[in-house]
């Protein structure tokens, strides 16, 4: 059966929410693991959740990225193994360099505590395989630290490769500068690496997975978590 | 060369192509309001003061030039540093 590991840092937040859903919603055998306990390669999938982990000292995800537990995340990573960072986690793989770019604080210079729309740009990813190209999300955003930053040549090969996951976009699905809540540059709001098993994203889309939970009555996350389970179950048949 | 106890600084800061809201918002906000229009910019970085033992005071700066690199005080991508002895 396949089994997910969501990890567990010291100043994670949103793991037994992403544990929740995977296991009580998504139905998927998942356990929560302790970073320094993570020994080997033992999981299907792996799940970076939020948080503030070593209370975002020297930078959001710095620390948490000279973890042991990355070099298996990494193995894994480069063996094709789906791997999941949702908003801190997110900001661990780009400090660890399993996803290219820095993740800098909000142009607002506040934290942004808020829901937004985002636009699925790619869905060849292992997270996004059962959503459509251009299906607006709506999925709420919580952090300080999230403004997307590459340079602009680089943004241009992101671009180029099918990278760009997620945008943050408008009622109208365009990524203006207001439907941008950080300044992430081109209003990116999750990437993916080169093979597209890696994704990144600062929205949270555990924490609307389920229709209480959001304003709209949707579950918009759940494509997330769903396609992600597919893919498993796919490599599993 | 003299061993004994350095202290040596590490000053991060955003590239200049990376804008830097706080920079930016000291500069107009406080600086510019409050009447000193010669300050025509302001970049806001992060300070680390380290003591280190080491020969000499190009050793230090070496040690932490070194980890400032291996262990990513800095991220590339976005930061700068520079590395300077101060006592």
């Amino acid at each position: 059966m396949v089994k997910v590991a969501v990890i567990q840092y010291p100043g994670s937040n949103c793991d037994l929410d992403a544990l929740e859903i995977l296991r009580d919603i998504v139905k998927t055998k998942t356990d929560l693991v302790w970073h320094k306990d993570l020994g080997r390669d033992d999981y299907d999938a792996y799940v970076l959740p939020g948080g503030f982990s070593y209370g975002d000292y020297l930078r959001a995800g710095a620390i948490a990225a000279t973890s042991p537990s990355l070099r298996i995340v990494k193995k894994a990573a480069d063996g094709g193994k789906p791997v999941l960072g949702i908003c801190n986690g997110f900001q661990i793989l780009v400090e660890a360099g399993i996803l290219p770019g820095a993740v800098l604080r909000n142009t607002t210079l506040r934290f942004v505590c808020t829901w937004t729309r985002l636009r699925v740009e790619n869905t060849r990813t292992p997270f996004t395989s059962k959503a459509e190209k251009g299906q607006v999300l709506e999925i709420p955003i919580a952090h300080n630290e999230g403004r997307y930053y590459l340079d602009k040549e680089q943004i241009s090969e992101l671009e180029r490769n099918q990278q760009i996951v997620f945008r943050y976009v408008s009622e109208e699905k365009k990524p203006t500068e207001d439907a941008n809540p950080n300044g992430s540059i081109d209003n990116i709001a999750g990437i993916c690496n080169h093979e597209g098993n890696v994704m990144g994203l600062m929205p949270h889309p555990e924490r609307a997975s389920l229709p209480v939970l959001s304003p709209n009555n949707q579950k918009d996350g759940r494509v997330i978590f769903d396609s992600m389970m597919r893919t498993l179950d796919r490599s599993r048949a | 060369m003299t061993p004994g106890s350095y202290v040596v600084e590490v000053i991060v800061e955003n590239k200049p192509l990376a804008r830097d809201p706080e920079g930016e918002t000291i500069h107009q906000n406080l600086i510019l309001k409050g009447g000193f229009n010669q300050v025509t910019s302001v970049r806001a970085g992060k300070l680390l003061r380290m003591s280190v033992e080491a020969n000499s005071p190009e050793d230090a700066r070496a040690i932490v030039r070194k980890l400032s690199d291996e262990l990513r005080i800095y991220n590339p991508v976005a930061h700068t540093i520079q590395v300077r002895i101060v006592g």
